[in-house]
């Protein structure tokens, strides 16, 4: 039986991966992808919690949560790339550090 | 088990074993996600990271979360990704750096944040694991009906979202 500990270190060093990634990359689809590795991060631990249960295994809220964010994860996953190709048809970059016109 | 320097490491059981390999895999796939300077390379670790996470939803005994994490993440997010990249080409062979200018900041901080995770992790007493799962079919179908009963507006609300969410998408990436 792999210890629950082992899980959440996993997941610890995905997520910064993730965090470091959605941080200091430039790119646009970088970041993204940076975003999208937190989120399997979150979903171990969902699902390591619910198998180490802190309740019975018959309450499937861990991995109900687990489903749901793989859903919103393709939702967010679709609008993030069709901003980042629209952005890109307008500006010709997807470099975060020249999409500053908001700026004042 | 007695290594070099006289640290204690328990024999791992032929479970623990496997979980080691996926998860190193999965580790150095995630790093190589943030680290490759080619976002093509980028996103190909990034599948790889997705197998890996799968392979650990089948040590957790959630073999339908392996199955959709590999339906939805592999076939449809990915895939997704590397036609982002290769409609915008722009930045795929490292002209500049991939990093911005608070990369040193940022690396410093994400570090900081997997060491007290780590720590926190480590120094936690959890509870042993429950019991083996005995009827897997049983735990899907339950989980099904879960959606349908507890978790009914969640469901709702998520299918309206992901169907607003993609004609938003074709709207916002449609050429005028």
């Amino acid at each position: 039986m792999v210890p629950l500990s082992w899980y959440l270190m996993l997941a610890a060093f995905l997520f910064s991966c993730g965090l470091y990634g959605a941080l200091a990359r430039r790119n646009a689809i970088a970041m993204l992808m940076g975003i999208e590795l937190m989120l399997n991060a979150a979903n171990i631990n969902l699902v390591a919690f619910w198998r180490h249960g802190f309740g019975p295994m018959e309450d499937l809220t861990g991995q109900a949560f687990a489903v749901l964010i793989i859903g919103l994860a393709a939702a967010e996953a679709a609008v993030g790339l069709a901003l980042i190709i629209a952005v890109y048809r307008e500006r010709r970059t997807i470099d975060v550090d020249e999409l500053d016109i908001l700026s004042g | 088990m007695q290594l070099p320097l006289g640290i204690e490491v328990p024999i791992p059981t032929f479970e623990q074993f496997v979980f080691i390999q996926v998860a190193l895999l999965t580790a150095v796939a995630g790093l190589a996600v943030v680290m490759s300077r080619n976002l093509f390379h980028s996103a190909l670790a990034l599948t790889l990271t997705f197998f890996g996470v799968a392979g650990v939803y089948v040590f957790l005994e959630a073999e339908f979360l392996a199955v959709s994490q590999v339906l939805v993440y592999v076939g449809a997010i990915a895939m997704l990704i590397a036609f982002a990249i290769m409609l915008t080409r722009s930045m795929m062979y490292g002209r500049t750096s991939p990093l911005n200018n608070q990369w040193g900041k940022s690396s410093l901080f994400a570090f900081l944040f997997f060491i007290g995770l780590l720590a926190f992790a480590r120094a936690t007493p959890w509870p042993a694991p429950g019991e083996e799962v005995i009827a897997d079919e049983a735990l899907i179908g339950a989980l099904g009906r879960e959606f349908v009963t507890t978790y009914v507006i969640a469901f709702e609300v998520l299918g309206l979202l992901l169907l607003l969410a993609l004609v938003g998408a074709v709207m916002l990436a449609r050429d005028r």
